[in-house]
C-alpha cells in the first residue's frame, strides 16, 4: 500500500474495516467474477440479497442465472446443485439457517458426500454449502443450532468455520475452489464483527485444513473454532491476572483436522480445553479430546477438558446466555487442569 | 352518496394479487393409458423402430432372467428384476439422443444396458465389487440410484445447467410408483416446472412398492395427474406397449428440447417378479393377478403387431432369441469370474486428495494386508 500524498489526502486511502458479512459477500463476488461456472442458489439470495445480505448485489451484477432465488425447498436446492455439479458447474448453496438445512441431509449424506467415491473419482462434487450457524443472536427456535457434529460424522465432506473476517474471505474462496464438497459454517453472531481486513484489498485465499495459533501462551491450550475463538481470546486475557498464560488455537477446519498444529501446541503447554457451542455429548470436543489424548498422552499434565453447550435442545433466546460457553465457564475449566500437585482426580469435565 | 352505498353496486372481486396462471385442461393426461399396438396408428409406425424395439425387448428379457439366475449362483448380491417392464426400460433408452442424460434407479439396470452400458458394469452395484461400475460420462448415464426419487432433482439440476450453458441436452429420470410419495419427487417436479428445465420424468407404475400396492401409496386419480399441480403436462401410457411408451417419451423429449419444459409420464406396467430375489411376492398378491399381466406381456404384444404387419417371421424371431442367448452366455461367463478387488481403493476416492487421517488409515490397512501375506488381494465372492 502506497503512502503517496495524493491518496493520503483522501479518506479512502485508509483501510476501511469490513464486517464478516461483507467479506463473505466479497468472496462470492470475486469467485463468480473469476470463474463463470460458479453459481449461487438458495432462498431469498437474489432480489433480497439473502436474509443476512451476504449475497447482496450478486443478482444485479451477474444476473438471475448466476445468483438464483429458488423455490423454498432445501433438499431440492441441494439436489439440483448435485445435478449442476454433474454438468461441470460449481454451485454455492445457501442454507438460510442451520436448522433449516436438515431437509437437505439425505442429498448431502447419500449423494454430495459420496458421489466422488461412488464413481471412483469420475464425478466430483465441487459444491459449497454455506450454513449460517450457531447461537447468540437472540434467535427463536430453529435459528441457532450448532450442527457441525452431524457434518463431521459424514466422510467425504470438508467442514470449515471461520472465526475472523479475513478467514471468512480466504476460506470461502478456498471452499468454492475446492473440488470436494465443503460445509461452510458461518458464525451468525460474528457477521457484523469488524477487523482491519479491508474489502478493498482482499487477501490471498487461505487453504482449508490448517489450524492457527491466535494467541501464544505457555500454560494451557484453548482449542476452539468459529464463534468460540473470540470467547477463548477473552478468557485468555481474563486469565492473565490469575497467573495463567493461555494459548488460543483456532481450528478453522474441523475436516480435515490439523492434528499436527493442535498436537504441537498441546505438547508445548501440556494442558488443553476444547471450547464449542455444540452439545458436549457426541459433539466435536469428544473427538478432539480423544485425538489429543491418543497423540500427546505423555505430554499431558491433566485430562483434556471440554467446555460445550449443555446436552439440551437449543434454548429459547431469553435463556441462551446460560447455555452458551462463556469466559467464566472456560476459566472454571482452566482452573480444573490439575495445577495443584495433590490433585485427587475428582474434577473433570462438565 | 358513495359507490358502496348505491344498492346493487357491490360485486365480488378476486384478491388483488390473484391472477389466472395456467389453464389445467391441456395438461390433463389421457383418460385411459395410451396405446398403439393393435390399433390402426401402429400400421404407420416406422418398421425399423418396431424391429429394433423387438430385438431390444427380447435381449432385455434374457438379461433379466440371466441376472436373476446369477443371484441364485451367488454371483449377484441382489437383483431387482425389471421382468415385465422391458418396454419402459428399452423405450427410455431409445427415446434419448447421444448427448442426453439418463437417470436410472436401482431397478433400471436394463435401461442403462439398452443405452450402451456394458452389462457387467451395469451390475457392479448389485455384485458388490463397487458402487458404480461405469463412468457416468461415457454414456451419460448417472449412477444407479438407490435412495428413492433422490436422483430426480439431480436430473433437473443437470438439465438446467446444460440449458444455462446453451447445450441442447435433455435429461430423462426414472422412478417407480412408490418413489412418487417421496419428498424429492415433489421438489424435483416443482423445480423443473419453475425453471422450465428440459426434463422428462418417467414413472414406471409397476403396481407395488415392495409389498405395498398403489392404493396405499396415493389417492390421486392417476400418478400422471400429479403433473397438473406443478403446471406441467401429464401423460398416461400403457407401459407394456413398447411403441406407445416410445412415442410418448419421444414427444416429451422433443417438447423439452424445444424449450417446452418438463413432462411427467406414467407408464402403467407390472412387476412380474418379486421386489428382489430376497422377497416373497406370494405374501401380498395372488398368482391370478400375475397371470393376468403375463397375458399382457410386452414382448407378446409387440410380436403380435410385428407378425400382423409381416415384419417378423420365425427366422427373425429365432435370430433375436439367439442374439439374446449370446449376450446371456457372455454375461454369465464374465460374471463367473471373480472381480478384481483392491482394498486400497477404499481410501482413494473419498476426497480429491486423501486427508492425512485417511492416509494413516490406508497405511494401517496396507500393513494388515502385508501381514496377512496378501491373502485378501484375491478375495471375491464364491
Amino acid at each position: 500500500m502506497t503512502t503517496a500524498p495524493a491518496t493520503a489526502a483522501t479518506s479512502t486511502a485508509v483501510r476501511k474495516p469490513a464486517t464478516m458479512a461483507q467479506a463473505l459477500g466479497r468472496a462470492l463476488r470475486d469467485a463468480m467474477a473469476e470463474d463463470p461456472s460458479v453459481h449461487v442458489l438458495g432462498e431469498d439470495v437474489g432480489t433480497l440479497g439473502g436474509v443476512f445480505r451476504i449475497t447482496d448485489g450478486l443478482t444485479q451484477e451477474f444476473g438471475e442465472n448466476r445468483c438464483t432465488d429458488t423455490p423454498l425447498a432445501e433438499a431440492g436446492i441441494l439436489g439440483t446443485a448435485v445435478g449442476m455439479a454433474m454438468y461441470g458447474l460449481r454451485p454455492v448453496v445457501e442454507m438460510q439457517f442451520d436448522a433449516f438445512a436438515y431437509p437437505a441431509f439425505e442429498q448431502l449424506i447419500s449423494h454430495v458426500s459420496r458421489m466422488r467415491n461412488r464413481t471412483r473419482g469420475a464425478m466430483p462434487m465441487p459444491i459449497t454449502v454455506r450454513v449460517p450457524y450457531g447461537g447468540g443472536i437472540g434467535g427463536v427456535e430453529h435459528h441457532s443450532d450448532s450442527s457441525e457434529a452431524y457434518y463431521m460424522a459424514t466422510p467425504g465432506l470438508h467442514v470449515v468455520a471461520p472465526a475472523t473476517v479475513a478467514d471468512a474471505y480466504g476460506l470461502l474462496r478456498s471452499a468454492i475452489a475446492s473440488d470436494d464438497p465443503v460445509i461452510f459454517l458461518e458464525p451468525k453472531r460474528l457477521y457484523w464483527s469488524k477487523s482491519d481486513w479491508s474489502a478493498e484489498e482482499p487477501e490471498p485465499v487461505e487453504p482449508i485444513g490448517r489450524a492457527v495459533v491466535r494467541r501464544r501462551g505457555t500454560d494451557a491450550t484453548l482449542i476452539s473454532y468459529g464463534p468460540s475463538v473470540q470467547v477463548c481470546l477473552e478468557a485468555a486475557e481474563a486469565a492473565r491476572p490469575e497467573g495463567w498464560d493461555l494459548e488460543v488455537l483456532d481450528l478453522r477446519s474441523l475436516v480435515p483436522f490439523d492434528d499436527e498444529t493442535v498436537c504441537a501446541s498441546v505438547r508445548r503447554t501440556g494442558r488443553a480445553v476444547v471450547v464449542h457451542e455444540s452439545t458436549g455429548f457426541g459433539g466435536p470436543g469428544g473427538e478432539i479430546a480423544a485425538r489429543v489424548t491418543e497423540r500427546c498422552f505423555h505430554h499431558l499434565e491433566a485430562p483434556v477438558l471440554r467446555v460445550a453447550g449443555f446436552d439440551i435442545p437449543y434454548p429459547p433466546p431469553m435463556l441462551e446466555r446460560h447455555h452458551l460457553p462463556g469466559v467464566d465457564r472456560v476459566l472454571d475449566a482452566v482452573a480444573r487442569l490439575q495445577w495443584e500437585a495433590d490433585w485427587t482426580g475428582t474434577g473433570g469435565a462438565r | 352518496m358513495t359507490v358502496l352505498e348505491q344498492p346493487g353496486s357491490y360485486h365480488p372481486v378476486p384478491p388483488p394479487s390473484w391472477r389466472p396462471r395456467v389453464d389445467p385442461a391441456p395438461l390433463l393426461p389421457d383418460e385411459e393409458p395410451y396405446r398403439l399396438l393393435g390399433t390402426s396408428a401402429a400400421r404407420t409406425a416406422d418398421p425399423g423402430l418396431l424391429q429394433r424395439l423387438h430385438a431390444e425387448l427380447v435381449r432385455g428379457r434374457r438379461y433379466n432372467t440371466q441376472a436373476t439366475a446369477l443371484t441364485r449362483q451367488g454371483r449377484l448380491a441382489v437383483y431387482p428384476s425389471s421382468t415385465g417392464q422391458e418396454a419402459c426400460q428399452v423405450a427410455a433408452a431409445l427415446a434419448l439422443e447421444e448427448r442426453d442424460w439418463l437417470f436410472p434407479s436401482y431397478r433400471d439396470t436394463l435401461a442403462a444396458v439398452a443405452r450402451g452400458i456394458d452389462p457387467v458394469q451395469a451390475l457392479t452395484l448389485l455384485r458388490g465389487d463397487w458402487h458404480t461400475g461405469y463412468d457416468p460420462y461415457a454414456h451419460r448415464v448417472a449412477p444407479l440410484c438407490t435412495p428413492l426419487a433422490t436422483q430426480l432433482p439431480h436430473a433437473v439440476g443437470l438439465a438446467h445447467a446444460a440449458r444455462l450453458k446453451g447445450d441442447d441436452v435433455v435429461a430423462l429420470a426414472m422412478v417407480g410408483d412408490g418413489g412418487t410419495s417421496e419428498g424429492d419427487f415433489h421438489e424435483a417436479l416443482n423445480f423443473a416446472a419453475v425453471w422450465q428445465a428440459p426434463v422428462v420424468f418417467l414413472v414406471q407404475n409397476n403396481g407395488f412398492a415392495i409389498s405395498v400396492p398403489l392404493a396405499k401409496q396415493t389417492a390421486a386419480p392417476s400418478l400422471a395427474h400429479k403433473a397438473i399441480g406443478y403446471g406441467m403436462p401429464g401423460r398416461l401410457v400403457d407401459g407394456n406397449d413398447a411403441l406407445a411408451v416410445h412415442e410418448v417419451l419421444d414427444q416429451a423429449v422433443r417438447h423439452a428440447r424445444a424449450g417446452g419444459g418438463p413432462t411427467l409420464v406414467e407408464a402403467v406396467t407390472y412387476r412380474i417378479e418379486a421386489h428382489t430375489n430376497a422377497d416373497d411376492a406370494t405374501r401380498y398378491r395372488p398368482e391370478s393377478e400375475v397371470e393376468e399381466w403375463r397375458a399382457h406381456d410386452p414382448i407378446a404384444l409387440l410380436e403380435r403387431e410385428l407378425r400382423d404387419q409381416g415384419l417378423l417371421d420365425d427366422a427373425t424371431a429365432e435370430a433375436a432369441r439367439e442374439a439374446a442367448e449370446r449376450m446371456a452366455a457372455d454375461l454369465r461367463a464374465r460374471m463367473n469370474q471373480d472381480p478384481a478387488l483392491d482394498p486400497m481403493d477404499l481410501f482413494a476416492h473419498v476426497y480429491a486428495e486423501p486427508t492425512r487421517q485417511l492416509r494413516e488409515q490406508a497405511e494401517q490397512l496396507r500393513a494388515e494386508l502385508d501381514a496377512a501375506g496378501h491373502e485378501d488381494e484375491g478375495e471375491g465372492r464364491q
